[in-house]
């Protein structure tokens, strides 16, 4: 009796201890959006929202006038992510559809974790690479004088993303039940029309999963960009100018900023919008990826 | 019980001596320009005086000042005169501030080897770093688009570079905003359209004591009629006729007492005068000494 009493209190300590953490985690969001938030509303006491969001010039320590603009470093930021999906989508893809299709499972078993291990090189090693590697070479490529550019930047992010695009779509290629591809291979199709006309589309929203995860980890990512793309605020030319992203706006200026000034404020501003793209980003691949689990089922 | 008595013991022993340790240890923060010569100061100080460790940091002039007004150092090295804005912030916090000029810079534009101009006067230079002169070929190069590199905010080089050459009028927003004077000297080694300004610490070869050779030094003069000179002349210096020379400053937080008074003093005497010397900066005079013995008492 009494040792069963003991045990429904431990139950319902760990039930207990479970709920708070998972509690911890929602409040830590919940908190970073509100200061966010409560830091950012200063910032519009001083600056005209549509300036803020319409202006191409930021220069918030301009002797002759401060500008808060935005708009130059959110092209910027769309640049490189969407450059980096340019070239991350069709090699991520062709490498899942390598590992799951085509390889052995022996080179499975070795490329998949190196795949892996690839997530997990600092972004610092990366933008290194970018400076004494990539940049001479796309300077070289592109006939510019240096490479330090979107280019760059989007190549950089797109070694960055690729493991997360290749992992997750190769797990959903996997997940495609046997007898689809039996009954196409059944049906006459060869492997290659099975490949691209049953599985890919089967698991579509796997990989589109894939790719959105992997483009909320290229919007927010700050030291490599930051390292390879010159941190010029003007108005992208194109992608072999020199940018700065939002990310790397923070980076370099809040280290610096007098606390409490419309400067300060302004960056947490900045902060907000940003928070606000990788929520949505986020939560876009989390609504898809929860579709095809339930499918599964 | 015991155990975690002990535990608690033996953590707070640690953490005291810690927070003794980090009493005794002088931390000096600020200018990327003079991070690399105080930390050479430092290590020849410490060299004789073992039992009085030094830790110098980089962050620039902005954050060395931001770091004495906020308390984390006790000396802010900066490459600019402190703004009227930061002398309030000191008197508020009574902070009984002494600044002190160590060194003399003359401030180099640099450009890639390949380059055909050797001379360029400060309208010139102001007009292309305000982006009103684009490509080479309007000041007599080749005809290729000028490749603009300078500094971040936070910088003392930057602000100065603003204060005298631009006339306090903004940068062009094409500039690339690099993290630090080797960060631009790396940039102009491979950009054969590039200019940047650099400490003249960071033209001299570490090693050989000679100015480096893979880029090119401008000689710089103060109007289209006035003759040119090098920032390695040292007459040319110390009259003026170099036009862009400037003071480097070290600000202690109150009046030098204890390791800070004897490491101020080692930097002024011949000792450590021969250290700027070799590092490439230029010795400061007599008067200057005098003046700087004056603000120690």
């Amino acid at each position: 009796m009494k040792k069963k009493r003991f045990s429904n209190l431990k139950e319902r300590a760990i039930k207990v201890f479970f709920f708070t953490n998972s509690v911890f985690a929602t409040l830590a969001l919940v908190g970073i959006f509100f200061l966010l938030l409560f830091t950012a509303i200063p910032a519009f006491k001083e600056i005209n929202m549509g300036e803020f969001f319409t202006s191409t010039r930021w220069n918030p320590t301009s002797p002759v006038k401060e500008g808060y603009g935005i708009l130059s470093m959110v092209v910027s930021t769309f640049m490189v992510t969407i450059g980096a999906l340019v070239i991350a989508i069709p090699i991520g893809i062709g490498v899942a559809a390598y590992l799951s299709d085509v390889a052995h499972w022996r080179v499975r078993e070795i490329v998949k974790p190196i795949v892996e291990i690839l997530a997990g090189i600092p972004s610092v090693v990366i933008g290194f690479l970018g400076i004494v590697l990539f940049g001479p070479i796309i300077a070289k490529i592109f006939g510019t004088s240096n490479g330090l550019n979107a280019v760059n930047g989007s190549l950089l992010l797109a070694i960055m993303a690729l493991p997360t695009i290749i992992s997750i779509s190769e797990d959903s290629l996997n997940a495609v039940p046997k007898t689809y591809s039996e009954a196409s291979l059944g049906l006459g199709a060869n492997r290659w029309q099975t490949l691209i006309r049953v599985k890919l589309p089967a698991s579509l929203s796997g990989i589109i999963a894939a790719v959105m995860l992997g483009m909320g980890r290229a919007i927010g990512e700050t030291m490599t960009v930051m390292m390879v793309t010159g941190n010029a605020p003007a108005f992208p030319k194109g992608f072999l100018s020199s940018i700065r992203t939002m990310t790397a706006t923070i980076a370099i200026e809040l280290g610096e900023v007098p606390y409490y000034t419309t400067h300060y404020y302004a960056l947490f501003a900045v902060g907000f919008v940003l928070f606000i793209i990788t929520f949505f980003v986020n939560m876009i691949s989390d609504v898809i990826l929860h579709k095809y689990q339930e499918r599964e089922q | 019980m015991k155990k975690i008595l002990t535990l608690t013991l033996i953590f707070g022993l640690l953490l005291s001596g810690s927070m003794l340790t980090a009493q005794k240890m002088v931390q000096i923060k600020g200018s990327d320009t003079l991070v690399n010569l105080v930390q050479v100061l430092a290590e020849e100080f410490m060299a004789k005086n073992p039992r009085s460790p030094i830790a110098v940091l980089g962050g620039g002039s902005g954050t060395g000042i931001a770091g004495l007004i906020n308390g984390t150092c006790d000396i802010a090295n900066h490459s600019r005169p402190m703004k009227e804005k930061e002398k309030q912030q000191c008197k508020e916090k009574r902070i009984d501030y002494r600044t002190f000029i160590i060194a003399i810079d003359g401030l180099s534009v640099i450009v890639n080897k390949s380059n055909s101009i050797n001379d360029m006067s400060m309208d010139k230079i102001g007009a292309i770093y305000r982006g009103e002169i684009t490509n080479w070929k309007e000041v007599g190069g080749n005809d290729m688009p000028i490749s603009l590199y300078g500094r971040q905010s936070n910088s003392g080089t930057y602000v100065f570079f603003q204060d005298q050459i631009l006339g306090k009028q903004d940068y062009s927003a094409d500039m690339k905003r690099m993290n630090g004077n080797a960060q631009i000297v790396e940039g102009i080694i491979q950009d054969r359209a590039g200019i940047g300004y650099v400490g003249v610490g960071y033209v001299v070869d570490s090693r050989t004591k000679k100015p480096r050779n893979d880029l090119k030094i401008l000689n710089v003069a103060k109007n289209a009629n006035s003759k040119a000179y090098s920032p390695l002349n040292r007459a040319a210096v110390d009259s003026g006729d170099y036009p862009i020379a400037r003071p480097l400053f070290q600000t202690s937080a109150g009046k030098p007492n204890g390791v800070v008074a004897e490491f101020l003093n080692f930097i002024f005497s011949a000792e450590g005068q021969k250290i700027v010397k070799a590092e490439g900066f230029f010795p400061i005079g007599k008067g200057i000494i005098d003046a700087n013995m004056n603000k120690m008492k």
